[in-house]
């Protein structure tokens, strides 16, 4: 860790406006012939790396360290609603072995819920090597004290050098909880993983809610622990044999208490989900009103697609809030996805990324959705779509 | 019952860029607002005020300027407010805010009842409520689509889930996070403007808290370092098309019945 330091002396008239303007984050402030770093800093270090040379220093102070010796293993937290894992959970598994390769770990499962020893057993068909299970009757249904109780047990029992965590509602409730129980690091949402030699994660995530990727690592604590939306990593094929172990965990009946009471459970209806669509139409701020939605309608209709948009048309009231593409919406992965008038910020683009055809249209040749599109088509989508529409029409789709 | 409702000022635009040749940060205007998401946890804190009487509270934490968005919540109605802002805190990640914002939240007073909004749109990380709950020590539950009742001891909520909502009865004290749209916000009103013009909001350092450690906060209490910053990786298997409308429709037809998707 350690600080930023300003040497006031080589601060003067000509670089002042400089550094000041090298902050991303307006928290460099000049009072009284000064400068002060105020608490916006996201300690980022640009000052000291691009602002005027010599103004800023980063201070390096002594930090406690972690035997990382003593923490082995990845562990892979289990999503599941009454025993049906989510999907994610395989992807992560899939994640995990690739790092754990690295540094020649162990993959472990942690599975916490009620009469699910029969389904730990599916996991052991993709390469894990050992699923630790909490089966209690108070761990039925997800509450934050008795889950946490068991992550808690889990990992003073097997010491986990990472933890991955699905961004499920569930996932993201749970995670916060436990790196805060053991005061270490949770990086929500990473896009990316890496393994350093020394055990180290490497976590990489769309930040800032602008267009920049940050590296982040947590090198002084452990477990270290990341959150992975459903549809980023890919899940492994499932192999015939199973192989690893199962080991059962017991909790203290002092941990399966709960100031909440779960009253009752009620499936959703089943509804489109734009995760599971396989052709999206996907609309942004080019759009200006309920009328214009026809022709992308139309556009959907043809191809068999869903529609979905990004967080201004939401908040437009144009399409509903659980077609949001994006870091504070749903990632998809679809084969094809169609970018109707979206400019194409990083927040959007983090939730599509990684589908396998991208088409975009938009009218400003600069727009950064381009930089991700496979097909950048320069145009308005006014002309565009109602042409397109009719071409595809036309050839009897 | 008493509620504090915990807020955040965010960058009104999402428009950060890197300078792809200098790999410095290019920020557009600084304009500010409150976190949208927090709108809904303060109405429906409000709601809460109007049926049960009691305080609402608001507590922030940012830099001076930050002042603003508890203004703000003094128009829609919050009765109290406290700014936590101080240079020790600056690089602060989750975990050292959520720590910071504990130690604020005790020296506000005692809540039946704390509430986030789901997230900020500029960290998007969802993780600050649950990690507060837990340095709080309280239980917590997010993503909360209705408030159903409100009883003496406890409240009950329905939340969502992946597959499935629930219904939940969650005893008090506790924390929760609001979905939007669990309520409308209200605006800010032009009375509520004209009484809130000199009313005080109490400036929180760390000097204020239990915990005076500095090894605790900001930087130093960050588990987490970012490594580098750096644009977001290019796709190079593509290609731009231009032309005129007809052009670029036929292309783009032709394009997608190639590819099998018509």
């Amino acid at each position: 860790m350690g600080k930023l330091i300003c040497n006031q002396e080589n601060v003067n008239e000509s670089n002042i406006e400089e550094l000041l303007k090298v902050c991303p984050f307006g928290a460099i402030e000049y009072t009284d012939g000064k400068v002060q770093v105020n608490a916006g800093c996201k300690m980022c270090k640009i000052c000291v790396k691009k602002g005027p040379a010599g103004v800023m220093e980063f201070v390096e102070t002594e930090t406690k360290k972690v035997d990382k010796s003593l923490w082995r293993g990845i562990a892979v937290y289990v999503d599941h609603v009454e025993g049906t894992i989510h999907p994610v959970t395989m992807e992560l598994i899939g994640k995990a072995r690739e790092l754990a390769s690295i540094v020649d770990f162990p993959v472990y499962c942690v599975f916490i819920g009620h009469n699910i020893k029969k389904k730990a057993e599916e996991l052991l068909h993709y390469g894990v090597d050992e699923v630790f299970v909490y089966d209690n009757k108070e761990l039925k249904d997800f509450r934050i004290e008795t889950y946490t109780a068991a992550m808690e047990d889990f990992i003073n029992k097997v010491r986990p050098s990472s933890i991955l965590v699905g961004a499920t509602t569930t996932g993201r409730s749970l995670a916060p909880r436990v790196a805060t129980r053991f005061r270490t690091g949770l990086t929500a949402d990473c896009t990316i993983l890496e393994m350093k030699e020394n055990t180290d994660l490497v976590q990489i995530r769309p930040a800032f809610g602008g267009n920049i990727m940050a590296q982040i690592i947590c090198p002084n604590t452990r477990p270290q622990m990341a959150t992975v939306r459903y549809k980023i990593m890919n899940a492994p094929e499932r192999q015939r044999d199973p192989k690893g172990t199962i080991t059962v965990c017991k909790l203290e009946p002092e941990k399966l208490k709960s100031q909440i009471e779960v009253l009752k459970v009620t499936k959703k209806k089943a509804e489109e989900n734009i995760s599971d669509a396989e052709v999206i139409v996907a609309v942004g701020r080019a759009i200006k009103s309920e009328k214009d939605m026809a022709m992308v309608q139309d556009l959907a209709d043809l191809l068999h697609a869903q529609i979905a948009g990004t967080r201004p048309l939401v908040e437009a009231g144009l399409i509903p809030a659980k077609k949001q593409i994006g870091l504070s919406g749903r990632t998809v992965k679809p084969k094809l996805i169609i970018a109707l008038g979206i400019s194409g910020a990083v927040q959007f683009v983090a939730g599509m990324n990684h589908s396998d055809r991208i088409f975009a249209i938009n009218k400003d040749e600069n727009a950064s959705i381009f930089h991700t599109a496979h097909y950048g088509i320069v145009g308005d989508i006014y002309e565009i779509v109602p042409r397109l529409v009719k071409e595809l029409k036309c050839t009897g789709a | 019952m008493d509620i504090l409702v915990c807020i955040k000022q965010v960058p009104d635009t999402s428009k950060v860029e890197v300078d792809p040749v200098t790999g410095v940060l290019k920020r557009d205007g600084v304009d500010s607002k409150m976190n949208p998401y927090d709108l809904y946890a303060l109405e429906t804190a409000l709601k809460m005020k109007e049926h049960q009487g009691g305080l609402v509270k608001v507590i922030s934490m940012g830099p001076p300027q930050a002042k603003e968005v508890i203004k703000e919540a003094y128009m829609m109605g919050a009765d109290d407010g406290a700014l936590i802002t101080d240079r020790k805190f600056a690089g602060a990640d989750v975990l050292a805010t959520s720590y910071t914002i504990s130690q604020g939240v005790r020296k506000m007073g005692d809540f039946d009842l704390i509430l986030c909004g789901k997230q900020t749109t500029d960290g998007d990380t969802a993780q600050v409520g649950p990690e507060m709950g837990e340095y709080l020590g309280i239980p917590h539950i997010t993503n909360v689509l209705k408030i159903v009742e409100i009883k003496e001891k406890s409240i009950i909520v329905e939340m969502d889930m992946p597959d499935t909502i629930e219904v939940a009865e969650i005893q008090f004290p506790c924390l929760i996070t609001v979905e939007k749209d669990i309520f409308q916000p209200r605006l800010p009103s032009y009375k509520k403007k004209l009484e809130a013009k000199d009313k005080e909001i109490k400036i929180l350092t760390i000097n204020d808290f239990e915990d005076k450690d500095d090894m605790k906060y900001g930087l130093n209490g960050s588990p987490t370092q970012v490594e580098r910053i750096f644009p977001p990786s290019i796709n190079n298997d593509r290609e731009i098309w231009t032309g005129t409308g007809d052009k670029l429709s036929l292309q783009m037809a032709s394009k997608l019945k190639e590819l099998k998707f018509i």
